[in-house]
């Protein structure tokens, strides 16, 4: 199944002007626990997607509380610097929707 | 005092709410209105260019509802990051409206301008004391890098929140602050938990984001114990739950157990969420960590030059295989009829929507396929005259550029507006993201009072 079958918030946004932060929020407490017992959503898999290297990422955090999990990463570039496309950051979660999961 | 209560009308000053769930704000006897009004997400334009993202009438309209509400209960108002990003102009525009809001409703009230630019030789001389340091990825600050910024702000802590209401102020407002600030001073002040306070203004500072259904211009309110605190949303359309509350410690940060600030972090691994009613969350354990030196993060931008751009369609598919080989021939005619490929201060971009638009950023995801696509052709270049000419050269040589197999001979282009280009002035970039060690919290930040 894809990341988008079991989150019910699938998002991404500035923290700061040079990181970019992703949020999954999943639907239900178990799927959850699933998916993080399973490690299903990985730095590895999330590189291999967005396309950069594993040093990029600086954090992979599973946040109980929220059944959400977390991964802030370098920004390519610098909000608003040349070349920008998406000043907030807010619109590249798409590719994480389609994220392949097995749990 | 048991409890404290704060009460945040609206997520950013200018951005509204309904009268209605502010009079149920102020109906509850709050202790402070608070509102954060400012944010790095629009980008670095508005801190260069001085000023604000938001709209003067609507900051008008959200303040001359909040001014007299908080005189009249005898409590404080507490405004951070005015005008968008804090620096000076951003503080002084905001001073004018509240004047203009006093002149207009007859009163009179003691106002602390809390200012939150730094001069340039100040950071230098800190720079070369070793008390500056990148933040996370921003690179190495320089002196040249200094000298080259517009402005230079730095976030305040609470402290000076604190000294301006020692000074007696009715009504703070003060430039780039921390966000929990403004609702964290008064509590902090009275003795209430530093850690609670400040988890609390975190969420209070989005106001109903919070709340589900989440909005950006409606009303919350917090209760402040010694050892827990409640938030709830102020409509009765709206319900805060455990998960809507854990959930927003996710936004906009990069780790959701650790939130640094200025003097140390709030720490939520111990955090418990407890759902009240059908619209209050409780929340305890957050603990705060300080630092052992006090850090002021800093942010400044320098001016890049000025920027022109044209939108353009095709929805020729001959054009759009081609797409690729046009930009680069057209490119090319442009460096070479100006004599520009040596040149490092000039920018000729063309964003390629429907194919590789929004995700531009990582070339390595896939392409967009679509039987259409907008390409925005972009010059930024030292003054405004020179990106007009470059824009509109690009553009003149885009529309009769021909390609491979071209069979459309009149035109490739499909203009939305008239005229086709659109001066868009300055054009700014982050250069400092930066951490200022201080040996004191207060006084890198002066206090005016006025009497209004």
């Amino acid at each position: 199944m894809k990341l988008i079958d079991i989150a019910s918030v699938i998002r991404s946004k500035n923290s700061g002007p040079y990181e970019l932060t992703f949020d999954v929020i999943f639907k239900d407490f178990e799927t959850y626990g699933k998916v993080k017992a399973a490690q299903a959503v990985s730095k590895e898999k999330f590189c291999a997607l967005y396309g950069i290297p594993e040093t990029d990422v600086f954090h992979l955090v599973y946040f109980d509380p929220a059944k959400a999990v977390k991964i802030t990463i370098r920004r390519p570039i610098p909000s608003g610097a040349l070349g920008e496309t998406d000043v907030y950051g807010a619109q590249q979660h798409a590719p994480l929707m389609g994220m392949e999961i097995e749990i | 005092m048991e409890e404290l209560k704060v009460l945040s009308p609206t997520a950013i000053l200018g951005y509204g709410f309904p009268e209605q769930s502010f009079k149920e704000g102020m109906r509850r006897h709050p202790d402070v209105i608070a509102c954060d009004a400012g944010s790095t997400d629009p980008g670095p334009y508005y801190l260069g260019a001085g000023y604000s993202f938001t709209d003067n009438n609507a900051v008008k309209r959200d303040l001359s509802i909040m001014i007299p509400a908080a005189l009249e209960e005898g409590i404080p108002l507490m405004i951070g990051t005015a005008g968008g990003c804090g620096a000076r102009p951003h503080v002084e525009l905001t001073v004018d409206i509240i004047r203009e809001i006093a002149r207009e409703q007859h009163l009179h009230f003691k106002m602390a301008v809390i200012d939150a630019e730094f001069e340039k030789d100040f950071i230098k001389e800190e720079l070369r004391k070793g008390n500056v340091t990148p933040l996370g990825p921003a690179p190495e600050l320089t002196e040249e890098s200094v000298d080259e910024c517009i402005h230079i702000v730095g976030q305040m802590g609470e402290e000076p929140y604190m000294k301006a209401l020692e000074m007696g102020a009715q009504v703070i407002l003060a430039g780039r602050s921390y966000d929990p600030c403004e609702f964290s001073a008064l509590a902090i002040s009275k003795g209430f938990p530093k850690a609670l306070a400040i988890h609390m203004g975190k969420i209070l500072e989005c106001a109903a984001i919070t709340a589900l259904p989440g909005s950006g211009s409606d009303c919350m309110l917090g209760t402040l114990r010694k050892d827990s605190f409640v938030v709830e949303p102020l409509n009765p359309e709206r319900k805060c739950t455990t998960l809507s509350v854990a959930a927003h410690s996710l936004y906009e940060k990069s780790n959701p157990y650790e939130l640094p600030g200025p003097g140390g972090a709030i720490d939520l691994h111990k955090t418990t969420f407890t759902q009240l009613s059908d619209s209050q969350v409780e929340v305890r354990g957050t603990e705060f960590v300080p630092t052992e030196d006090y850090y002021v993060k800093l942010e400044g931008v320098r001016r890049v030059g000025y920027r022109t751009i044209s939108p353009a369609a095709t929805h020729d598919p001959v054009m759009i295989s081609q797409i690729d080989e046009v930009i680069r021939g057209v490119r090319s005619r442009v460096e070479d009829n100006f004599n520009m490929k040596d040149r490092r201060d000039i920018w000729l971009d063309f964003k390629v929507y429907g194919k590789k638009g929004v995700m531009h950023m990582f070339p390595e995801t896939p392409e967009s396929s679509s039987d259409e696509l907008l390409i925005i052709i972009e010059a930024v270049a030292p003054t405004q005259e020179e990106a007009n000419t470059l824009c509109s050269f690009a553009r003149s040589t885009m529309l009769h550029y021909g390609y491979e197999g071209r069979i459309s001979t009149a035109g490739n282009l499909a203009f939305p507006f008239s005229p086709s280009d659109c001066r868009m002035g300055e054009v700014f970039e982050f250069n400092v993201y930066h951490l200022l060690r201080v040996a004191d919290p207060c006084e890198p930040f002066p206090i005016h009072l006025l009497e209004l």
